[in-house]
């Protein structure tokens, strides 16, 4: 492990009420790698993510991102902090009444003092460095198939040129084949950018396709370790996630 | 400066250096433009200065390298960075697969004519859709199990019980600016009394219906439109088609029956209230008692003054639900429908509302009542 991880969560409690969704979790993301998180319906993923954007406040620990802990950040040392990092929501939450190029325009707008050509033209270069193409730029969320607005969603991610990516489930809902088209487009980004990706996700082919290391929420904290190490855990929700029978088909079950 | 210039004779040499990223993308580019290149026929390009590079910095150089190329050579003095390899390949891509796309000019002629047509077919769509209603009532009729009373029954509380305050509020404020004007300009000629009767006729025959019907318009009618809208967007619309279930029946028949049981109803209350209004204000007024108020109100109103307001209620209330169910039910695609079609379905309401009391009032005349 590095000496600087991109990010660093300790002994977070979150609570609702009397319910307990995290209890003492603990979880490090080093920089340049794409980091899976697991778990069962109602473990807690999404206020996780919550947590380490700094939306929600948790009752005890630390999130730092790059050495800043977001937990006791001003509304505006977390405005600025939000632009060094960018997020796609499941269902994509791109804005219904604007165009996939005002979209990904709308943060530029936001947080900088550029020219008209310049905001039109780094949009459009996002676009396309998704994989959608031009004609698309000017078509409406609701105009676009499950597979371009997770794309269109990924584009505006990405348009402040963030080092840190967040994605809530980028592949749900998507047929295997534009899943696995997502998963490379990722990869490929991942790599050319040198993004640190951190990704909820349900989806085993999206898993052993693109992480490097996963952490997997059980009880209320986080088991994490290389895509082996994980596979081989002995916790029970684990082995059933992993080796069940919608897992053997991927055949990790021989090294176990 | 994020560069430094050299310039021998026709070449000149841009060494860039410091953070050619996106926060920097708007001062870059603005000390770009001062940028002077006449009689420059040669540029070299030096990157290895760079200290950190980002997509947006790589395009501000690739978009130097394009613009300036036109009629220049330009090298680069330095290896190139990935980036900017990756930025010339995402928009070397781009030209393959054909220009930004145009939406195609239409004449004068040819707009007016899709208008038209739209048109048309917005009305054979609304038609459509009465008649399908209309049908089912008819079948829910002869079937009364098809009946949902439950689901009326909470129209009925929800367009017509939670309304009572604020129609019976506006008719009271109604009632008081009729009773004010009129003992105002009645005073003069001595004819107070008359304003018992420009109240009562007023309440009762127009105003008391009118404003209730304008306000369950804007309270049910977008309720309507923006309930049934959101449920066609969630697609529980065909839910209800897959699980067998007619959406008409369950969603639009209750609400239409519900609230033309519940606007009459209203109307009444507005009618009470703004009677006793004017009482109380040609007492405060005019210091008139209230029993010879009621023997005068007794005395204006004819047989049918009374129902000539009630009766247009239950043509309101359809009005009123046809619009807002109609409008909900077109929803498709974005939120942003949701709210256009909930806008249009309040302003329908409002329009036929009036368009029919007005139909009314000539009616009334021809009958003579």
């Amino acid at each position: 492990m590095s000496a600087n991880p991109a990010i660093i969560v300790s002994d977070i409690v979150n609570r609702f009420g009397a319910q307990t969704v995290h209890d003492g979790l603990d979880m490090q993301v080093e920089r340049g790698e794409i980091f899976g998180i697991v778990g069962g319906s109602g473990s807690g993923k999404s206020v996780l993510l919550n947590t380490i954007l700094g939306l929600r406040r948790p009752q005890r620990g630390r999130v730092e991102l790059s050495g800043v802990d977001v937990t006791t950040l001003s509304d505006a040392e977390l405005r600025n902090l939000k632009m060094t990092y960018g997020v796609t929501f499941q269902a994509g939450a791109l804005f219904s009444s604007l165009t996939v190029l005002q979209n990904v325009q709308l943060p530029m707008l936001e947080h900088l003092d550029i020219s008209a050509r310049a905001l039109e033209e780094l949009a459009l270069l996002k676009v396309r460095l998704v994989g959608l193409p031009t004609e698309a730029a000017s078509k409406y969320p609701s105009q676009l198939s499950g597979g371009m607005i997770k794309r269109a969603a990924l584009a505006r991610a990405l348009a402040l040129d963030p080092q840190l990516l967040f994605l809530d489930e980028p592949t749900s809902g998507l047929d295997p084949i534009s899943a696995a088209a997502f998963d490379e487009l990722l990869v490929g980004l991942q790599q050319e950018l040198g993004l640190t990706v951190v990704m909820i996700t349900h989806d085993l082919d999206t898993i052993f396709r693109t992480c490097n290391r996963v952490g997997v929420i059980v009880d209320r904290k986080m088991i994490s370790g290389s895509l082996e190490q994980i596979t081989d855990n002995p916790h029970p929700w684990i082995r059933e996630y992993f080796h069940g029978a919608r897992a053997s088909r991927f055949g990790v079950s021989r090294g176990a | 400066m994020p560069f430094r210039t050299e310039r021998h004779q026709e070449t000149l040499r841009l060494s860039l250096f410091g953070d050619w990223t996106i926060q920097h993308v708007g001062d870059i580019e603005r000390s770009l433009e001062s940028l002077a290149l006449d009689h420059i026929r040669r540029l070299q390009l030096d990157l290895s200065g760079i200290s950190s590079l980002d997509l947006s910095g790589a395009w501000l150089i690739h978009d130097l390298q394009v613009r300036i190329a036109a009629n220049r050579s330009v090298e680069l003095a330095s290896p190139e960075p990935p980036m900017l390899r990756l930025v010339a390949q995402t928009l070397a891509e781009d030209e393959s697969t054909g220009s930004r796309a145009q939406r195609p000019r239409r004449s004068a002629i040819e707009h007016l004519g899709r208008h038209a047509l739209e048109r048309l077919t917005g009305w054979a769509e609304g038609l459509a859709f009465l008649g399908v209603t209309v049908i089912r009532f008819m079948a829910a009729l002869k079937d009364p199990r098809v009946w949902r009373p439950i689901s009326i029954a909470r129209h009925v509380y929800d367009t017509g019980l939670t309304a009572i305050p604020i129609v019976a509020l506006i008719a009271f404020l109604i009632a008081v600016i009729i009773a004010y004007m009129g003992a105002e300009q009645l005073q003069r000629f001595g004819a107070d009394i008359f304003v018992v009767d420009l109240v009562t006729v007023g309440v009762l025959r127009e105003l008391g219906v009118l404003l209730t019907a304008i306000i369950v318009a804007g309270r049910s009618g977008s309720a309507f439109a923006a309930e049934i809208g959101a449920m066609k967007l969630n697609q529980e619309i065909d839910a209800l088609k897959a699980t067998g279930v007619e959406p008409v029946e369950v969603l639009v028949l209750p609400r239409w029956i519900g609230l033309v049981i519940a606007l009459p109803l209203l109307t009444v209350i507005a009618d009470a209230v703004g009677v006793v209004g004017g009482a109380l204000l040609c007492h405060l007024l005019l210091e008139m008692p209230f029993v010879q108020y009621f023997q005068r109100v007794d005395e204006s109103i004819a047989a049918w003054t009374f129902w000539v307001g009630v009766i247009k209620a239950p043509v309101f209330a359809v009005l009123i639900a046809a619009a807002g169910t109609y409008r909900g039910m077109q929803v498709r695609g974005s939120s942003r429908e949701l709210g256009r079609l909930t806008t249009v379905a309040v302003v329908q309401a409002i329009f036929m509302v009036i368009l029919a009391d007005a139909l009314f009032a000539v009616l009334f005349m021809e009958i003579g009542i």
